[in-house]
C-alpha cells in the first residue's frame, strides 16, 4: 500500500472526526452516566485552566486599551476606548484566546492520555471489559470542555474589560465613570452569547480533536508525541476557521 | 489438528482465516480450534500473526475472511452490542498489563466486576482481594500501577482478566520481557488459574520454556498458517525443520530465509473497524 497523500489522508482524517462525532452523540444518551468522571474531567480542563485564561485576558484587556487609545486619538475618539475593549473582548479576543489557551493545555493533555492508552492496549482492554472507549473516555471529555469554555469566557470577559480599565483609568487618565459608560453603552446581551456560544462550539471541536488524535494513535511513544502535537495544531487551526465561519454566522 | 475432537468438545473453531494490513498479509487461511477445558499455547516469531489471532478469537479485529466461531457463534458477524453480551465470556490479559495507570490496583481489578456483574461493594471488595490471592499478590490494592513491577503488573493483570469468572482465557505473551524467575511464577499461575477454574486457555508466547509448562498442546504460528500443533512432549519430537529451528533458536534455517522476505510494519496498535 502506498502512503496515503496529505490530499487522501485530509480526507481520511475527516472522516474519522466525523465518525467520533456520530459515536459521541449516540452514546451521550445512554446510561451509565457517569457522572463523577464528568465533574473530573470539569475540575481538570475548567477549573485548573482559571490562572492561565484569566492572565491572558487581563493582558489582552490592557494591551487592547493601549491600543486603542493609540488608533482612536488620531480620530480624537479617545472616549470610545472603552467600547472598543469590551466590544472585542466579549465577542473576539477572549472565545477565541480562551480556546487557544485552553487548546493547548486540555487538548494536548487529552490527545497525550488517549495516545498513551491506545498504545499501552488499555483501550483493547476497556473493549474486551464490553466497555465503550467512546463512551467512558471520549463522551466525558467533550461535554465537560464544552460547558467549561463558555464559564471561563464568561471570567475572561470580566477581567480582560477590567484589565482595559485600569490601563486607561490608571495609565491614560481617563475618567472612571465615564470609561465605564462607555464600556457597556452600545453592548447588548447578544453580542456576549454570541461569544459564548463560539466558546462552547470550540470546547466542542478541540476536545472531539484532541480525543479523536489520542484514539487514533499507532506508533509507540513516537507516535504519542505526533498526536499530542497533532491535537494542539488541527483543534488551533479548527478554532479559527470556524471563527470565521461563526463570526459570519452569528453576527 | 485435533480431529479427535468431537464438535461438542470444540471451544473456539477458527476456519480459513484471512486478514492483511494494507500490503501485509499476516494471516494466510489460519485453521485452529481449541476443545473445551483445554490450555492451548500459541508460540512463533515476532510479526508471525500471534496476537492478531488472537485478536479475533475476541472480536478486537475483523477479518477479511474466514471465520471464527466461539461456541457455535460466528464472531464477526455479531453487531456492536452482542459483541459487548459475547465478551462477558473472555478474561483477556495484554501484553505490558495494559492496566488502567489512573486507577489503583483495587480500582483496576474491580472495574470489570463494575460493569459486567451485578455485585454489591462488598461482594467486589471480597472478590477483588481473592483474585489478588490467586496471583499472589497482597496488600498492593491502594498502590498505583506505576508503583509496581512488571511481574507484578502482568499478574495484577491476570487478576483483572479473571475477576468475572470467564469460560475462556487469553494471555498475550505473559511473560515477556520478565526475567527467568518471575517468568516461572508467572507461568506457575497460568497453570493453577487454568487448572483451578477449569477455563479454556489460549496463551501466545515466543518462550519455549513457557510454552512447554503452560500448554497441553502447543501449536505454532508462521506466516499466518498454524504449522503444526501437538502435546508438549510429541511436539518436541516433531520433524519439521521450522519447528525444530524454533525450538532451539538457532539463527540459521528455514524461519530465517523467510523472516527476511517479510518484513513490514508492525502490529498495527488499530482496530480496523
Amino acid at each position: 500500500m502506498k502512503m496515503p497523500t496529505a490530499f487522501e489522508s485530509f480526507f481520511l482524517e475527516m472522516g474519522r472526526f466525523f465518525q467520533l462525532v456520530g459515536r459521541i452523540f449516540a452514546w451521550t444518551p445512554r446510561p451509565p452516566y457517569d457522572v463523577r468522571e464528568l465533574f473530573r474531567q470539569m475540575v481538570k480542563v475548567g477549573f485548573n485552566s482559571i490562572p492561565v485564561v484569566l492572565l491572558t485576558a487581563m493582558f489582552t484587556g490592557m494591551v487592547m486599551a493601549l491600543q486603542m487609545f493609540t488608533v482612536l486619538r488620531r480620530i480624537n475618539a479617545e472616549s470610545f476606548v472603552g467600547s472598543g475593549v469590551s466590544l472585542s473582548m466579549v465577542r473576539e479576543l477572549a472565545p477565541v484566546l480562551s480556546g487557544l489557551i485552553v487548546a493547548g493545555r486540555a487538548g494536548s493533555a487529552m490527545g497525550a492520555e488517549l495516545g498513551t492508552m491506545r498504545v499501552t492496549e488499555q483501550i483493547d482492554a476497556l473493549e474486551v471489559m464490553a466497555t465503550d472507549p467512546v463512551h467512558y473516555l471520549v463522551v466525558p471529555r467533550v461535554w465537560a470542555t464544552t460547558i467549561m469554555l463558555p464559564l471561563l469566557v464568561v471570567m475572561a470577559n470580566g477581567v480582560g474589560i477590567l484589565g482595559g480599565y485600569l490601563v486607561a483609568v490608571v495609565l491614560m487618565g481617563a475618567n472612571p465613570v465615564s470609561y465605564t459608560d462607555r464600556s457597556f453603552q452600545f453592548m447588548d446581551l447578544n453580542d456576549v452569547f454570541s461569544g459564548l456560544i463560539k466558546a462552547a462550539v470550540f470546547g466542542f471541536l478541540m476536545a472531539a480533536i484532541g480525543c479523536q488524535q489520542g484514539f487514533y494513535t499507532s506508533g509507540g511513544a513516537e507516535g504519542v508525541g505526533r498526536a499530542t502535537t497533532a491535537a494542539v495544531v488541527v483543534a488551533s487551526i479548527a478554532i479559527l476557521v470556524s471563527d470565521f465561519f461563526l463570526t459570519r454566522l452569528l453576527f | 489438528m485435533p480431529d479427535f475432537l468431537r464438535p461438542e468438545q470444540v471451544k473456539i473453531r477458527i476456519r480459513d482465516l484471512y486478514k492483511s494490513f494494507g500490503p501485509k498479509l499476516v494471516l494466510d487461511g489460519t485453521n485452529l480450534e481449541v476443545a473445551a477445558g483445554e490450555s492451548l499455547v500459541i508460540i512463533g516469531g515476532s510479526g508471525t500473526g500471534k496476537s492478531v489471532l488472537l485478536k479475533h478469537i475476541i472480536g478486537l479485529l475483523r477479518p477479511d475472511s474466514g471465520t471464527v466461531e466461539v461456541d457455535g457463534v460466528a464472531v464477526e458477524r455479531l453487531g456492536n452490542r452482542e459483541i459487548t453480551e459475547f465478551r462477558r465470556k473472555f478474561g483477556m490479559s495484554f501484553q505490558e498489563g495494559a492496566l488502567f495507570d489512573s486507577m489503583t490496583i483495587w480500582q483496576n481489578v474491580a472495574f470489570p466486576l463494575q460493569r459486567l456483574k451485578k455485585m454489591s461493594r462488598g461482594e467486589i471488595d471480597e472478590r477483588v482481594k481473592e483474585c489478588l490471592a490467586m496471583v499472589r499478590l497482597e496488600g498492593v490494592e491502594e498502590k498505583l500501577p506505576s508503583q509496581l513491577s512488571g511481574g507484578m503488573r502482568r499478574r495484577v493483570g491476570f487478576a483483572r482478566a479473571v475477576a468475572h469468572s470467564p469460560e475462556i482465557l487469553l494471555f498475550d505473551e505473559p511473560t515477556t520481557g520478565l526475567d527467568p524467575v518471575t517468568t516461572a511464577l508467572v507461568d506457575e499461575v497460568i497453570v493453577d488459574l487454568n487448572d483451578r477454574l477449569k477455563t479454556t486457555t489460549v496463551t501466545i508466547t515466543h518462550d519455549m520454556a513457557s510454552a512447554f509448562r503452560i500448554g497441553d498442546r502447543v501449536a505454532m504460528i508462521n506466516k499466518g498458517q498454524i504449522i503444526a500443533s501437538a502435546p508438549p512432549e510429541e511436539f518436541k519430537r516433531l520433524e519439521d525443520p521450522r519447528v525444530q529451528q524454533f525450538i532451539h533458536g538457532d539463527a540459521e534455517g528455514p524461519l530465517s530465509d523467510e523472516s527476511g522476505a517479510r518484513t513490514g510494519p508492525g502490529r498495527p496498535a488499530t482496530p480496523s473497524r
